[in-house]
């Protein structure tokens, strides 16, 4: 989808806070040192990382939570995130994460890693700790690309995506079918909580901050493993334009990897209740939207 | 958090136990909390005791489901400032490489145990089985008493110096009994782990980080890889100058002498002193660091001898360390080898004292042309 | 041509300097009042620039993955007496 917006009246100066005014959002999260990053423009993941950020913040739970980093594009996030951690190797974070919450059970402790990170070098980790029940929130930035070495397929990529390594699209035949990490998680007993949520437009990115925090107040009430997965844009990895990129994660990725809280309070919901639910959210939003459209032009 | 040794709650009592439990209680007399490992043989034991006796102490021992999430779980534990372990023998130890090189470059104090199956993983402990440029320290016990000692050993030089600690057992090691006394021994302060991460910085614009990039925090110096690789570089050696422990036996006017370490090298010193005994003039050197290795005591001892010989249950490895601390004074033979039991986990013919003996013979009255008796076979090939 | 008059219930304030030029915000804005420049800053992207009517929303802020924006409501809207064509 291009711009094609066309807004009227003047340019107007945003240079600088206005006079008479308060302040409804501020530029970035307290917990984040700076906001200079090198993420890709259009990039998803620092998205994600402002509203978990802002969840720790908001739960107050700031001076106690051990972040365990991967290794991807999100890892220059080690450098700025504001709360004491723990740097793991490809694919590692949640082992790492188990040692430290064994070690220091009232923390709050969870893992940034990437889909190359932890559905491909690292599946047997995120699955074990997962079954074990250990209490620590694992998020997932999952764009289905390995994105800091160019662009290649995953675990994750789904059927027909283009990458480096799968020119003519992922096929079934030769390259395998992709792994939905989170529906396999939801069904380990000692999963408490399993989310997918996304950062493709506002509403998504609401919906997937309120998903980090029931993750990490479930952790805090020791209920058990937790789980985030969040879909992002990665529209350098998907080789379109940084426009495009939230149109083609939810017609691409966001048609197998569907978003909704697959497990909460012990029920497991199924693909197909949350494709439903996802569809008719949208429909009452297009609804929404034309019913606005039209009271603004009576 | 200060790494103090913690006293012992009941007096200690010698008693008989398998060289696994003891390593185990030495560990855990020397503060360590966390354990995890996967079962492999002749390791399993060592698994076993921790899991038994940690929850007592309020430590935690974790049933690791592969030994890549062991190491990666003892990474998690030893980064909130407690003393942790991992082990395996040589095989499980391949699977933990990165992270061994990686936790180096983090300074973590990682405390490692290999019951290895025979000698062969010699190079895999001293060259740094991973990538890059890293060495562990690696205590080589010679019995079960020693090995309950350097256990303790290794949870302070890992904290002293922030740097990882191998224990280097074998089957033996691991499964023979003997009558042991551990009590936590007190081998002086240390400093505080500021280092340690523990949340409480969050929010503060200088809270830590744990990496082995060495990369920090922004607002906070960092080294940078370069320099961070470098000095690492300058604190192994350090440790080099600093951490040699060998025993020798006898080398002053040695003609012959004879290297071993570990389990067989208790054969060697008892074959070499009825020997001695007898007049020959033989003596031994017995690395107890195989890194740092005692290239000078091994110079020294070679000096004034004839023939330089290496005792080693493997096709020779710790002989390249040892023909380096020789330089081409004396020759240098192998008198060891290959010598395993019908499983491939244990105990082979070869470490036999009558055996040794006359291997050793050979060379002291043949000089290192000397033709070796065959190598025993094992019955079961 | 006649004019019409638009509210503006908020307003940004947009780090010009930091932005990638990615395009999110301009479809993200509910009321569509954000357009990217013609002028490029000194990284050679072009960036957003807003129009009247802001409600104040705070969308462009949450899909900005630059940390571009800082969102205000004002005390009282202000009005813009816009021309445009019949």
């Amino acid at each position: 989808m291009s711009t094609t917006v066309n807004p009227l009246g003047p340019v107007l100066d945003t240079s600088a806070a206005p006079a008479d005014a308060r302040k409804v959002g501020e530029l970035k999260p307290d917990l984040l040192l700076t906001q200079q990053h090198h993420m890709c423009p259009g990039c998803g993941e620092p998205l994600a990382v402002r509203v978990f950020l802002e969840a720790i913040q908001e739960l107050g739970v700031a001076q106690k939570t051990i972040a365990v980093a991967g290794i991807g594009c999100y890892t220059s996030f080690s450098g700025t995130i504001d709360v004491d951690l723990v740097q793991a190797l490809h694919g590692r974070a949640p082992s790492v994460a188990t040692g430290v919450k064994r070690m220091l059970p009232d923390t709050v402790v969870f893992t940034l890693q990437g889909d190359g990170d932890m559905v491909n070098e690292g599946l047997q980790e995120v699955l074990h700790t997962a079954a074990r029940g250990e209490k620590v929130t694992c998020i997932l930035l999952n764009n289905g690309v390995f994105g800091e070495t160019g662009g290649h397929m995953t675990a994750t990529s789904v059927l027909g995506q283009r990458t480096k390594n799968t020119l003519d699209g992922r096929d079934a035949e030769y390259h395998g079918y992709p792994i939905l990490i989170g529906d396999l998680i939801a069904q380990l007993q000692g999963a408490a909580y399993v989310a997918r949520g996304s950062v493709h437009n506002a509403g998504a990115i609401a919906r997937t901050k309120k998903m980090f925090r029931r993750a990490f107040e479930a952790q805090l009430a020791g209920e058990g493993f937790t789980f985030v997965e969040v879909l992002t844009m990665c529209p350098t990895g998907w080789f379109i334009p940084t426009a495009e990129g939230p149109d083609y994660m939810h017609e691409t990725l966001g048609e197998v990897h569907i978003m909704g809280e697959l497990k909460a309070a012990g029920v497991v919901r199924s693909t197909e209740e949350l494709h439903d639910e996802n569809v008719r959210r949208a429909e009452e939003a297009a609804a929404a939207k034309a019913r606005d459209l039209a009271a603004k032009h009576q | 958090m200060t790494a103090t040794v913690p006293q012992p709650t009941t007096a200690p009592t010698r008693r008989l136990m398998e060289g696994s439990e003891a390593i185990a209680t030495a560990a855990i007399a020397a503060g360590c909390r966390f354990f995890t490992g996967y079962p492999m043989t002749p390791f399993t034991e060592v698994l076993e005791h921790f899991a038994r006796l940690l929850p007592d102490v309020g430590g935690v021992c974790i049933n690791a489901e592969s030994e890549l999430e062991a190491v990666g779980m003892a990474w998690g534990a030893l980064a909130t400032g407690a003393r942790a372990a991992t082990g395996s023998t040589g095989q499980g130890l391949s699977l933990m490489q990165e992270s061994f090189s990686e936790i180096t470059l983090a300074e973590l104090p990682l405390v490692i145990f290999n019951m290895a199956r025979g000698q062969a993983d010699y190079f895999q402990a001293t060259r740094g089985g991973g990538h890059g440029d890293y060495r562990h320290v690696v205590l080589a016990p010679m019995d079960i008493t020693e090995a309950a000692e350097l256990t303790q050993l290794a949870f302070h030089l890992g904290d002293k110096w922030r740097h990882p600690v191998l224990i280097y057992g074998d089957y033996l090691t691991a499964h023979i009994q003997e009558a042991v006394s551990v009590s936590p021994i007190d081998f002086g302060e240390l400093p505080p782990k500021e280092w340690a991460v523990d949340g409480a910085l969050g929010g503060s614009g200088r809270s830590r980080s744990v990496s082995p990039l060495g990369f920090g925090k922004v607002g906070q110096p960092a080294p940078g890889i370069e320099r961070h690789l470098r000095d690492i570089d300058a604190k192994q050696r350090r440790i080099a100058a600093q951490e040699v422990r060998v025993e020798t036996g006898f080398v002053d006017d040695a003609e012959t002498v004879v290297v071993a370490f570990g389990t067989p090298a208790k054969f060697v010193r008892y074959v070499v002193s009825r020997l001695r005994a007898d007049g020959e003039k033989i003596g031994y050197v017995r690395p107890i660091t195989l890194w740092p290795f005692p290239y000078e005591s091994v110079a020294e001892a070679a000096a004034g001898a004839r023939t330089v010989a290496t005792f080693e249950l493997c096709a020779g490895q710790m002989v390249d360390d040892v023909r380096l601390g020789v330089l081409g004074r004396a020759p240098v033979v192998t008198i060891g080898g290959i010598s395993t039991d019908g499983s491939g986990f244990g105990v082979g013919p070869l470490l036999d004292a009558e055996i040794i003996r006359d291997r050793i013979l050979a060379v002291h009255r043949g000089g290192a042309e000397a033709e070796l008796p065959p190598l025993p076979v094992n019955e079961r090939g | 041509m006649s004019t019409i008059t638009i509210k503006s219930r908020g307003t940004v304030r947009i780090d010009t300097a930091t932005c990638k030029g990615c395009d999110l915000c301009i479809t993200a804005c509910p009321p569509e009042v954000l357009s990217m420049s013609t002028a490029v800053n000194h990284l050679g992207y072009r960036y957003p620039q807003l129009h009247p009517g802001c409600t104040g929303c705070a969308a462009c802020l949450f899909v900005c993955p630059d940390f571009c924006f800082e969102v205000f409501r004002f005390d009282q809207p202000v009005l813009t007496e816009v021309e445009v064509a019949s």
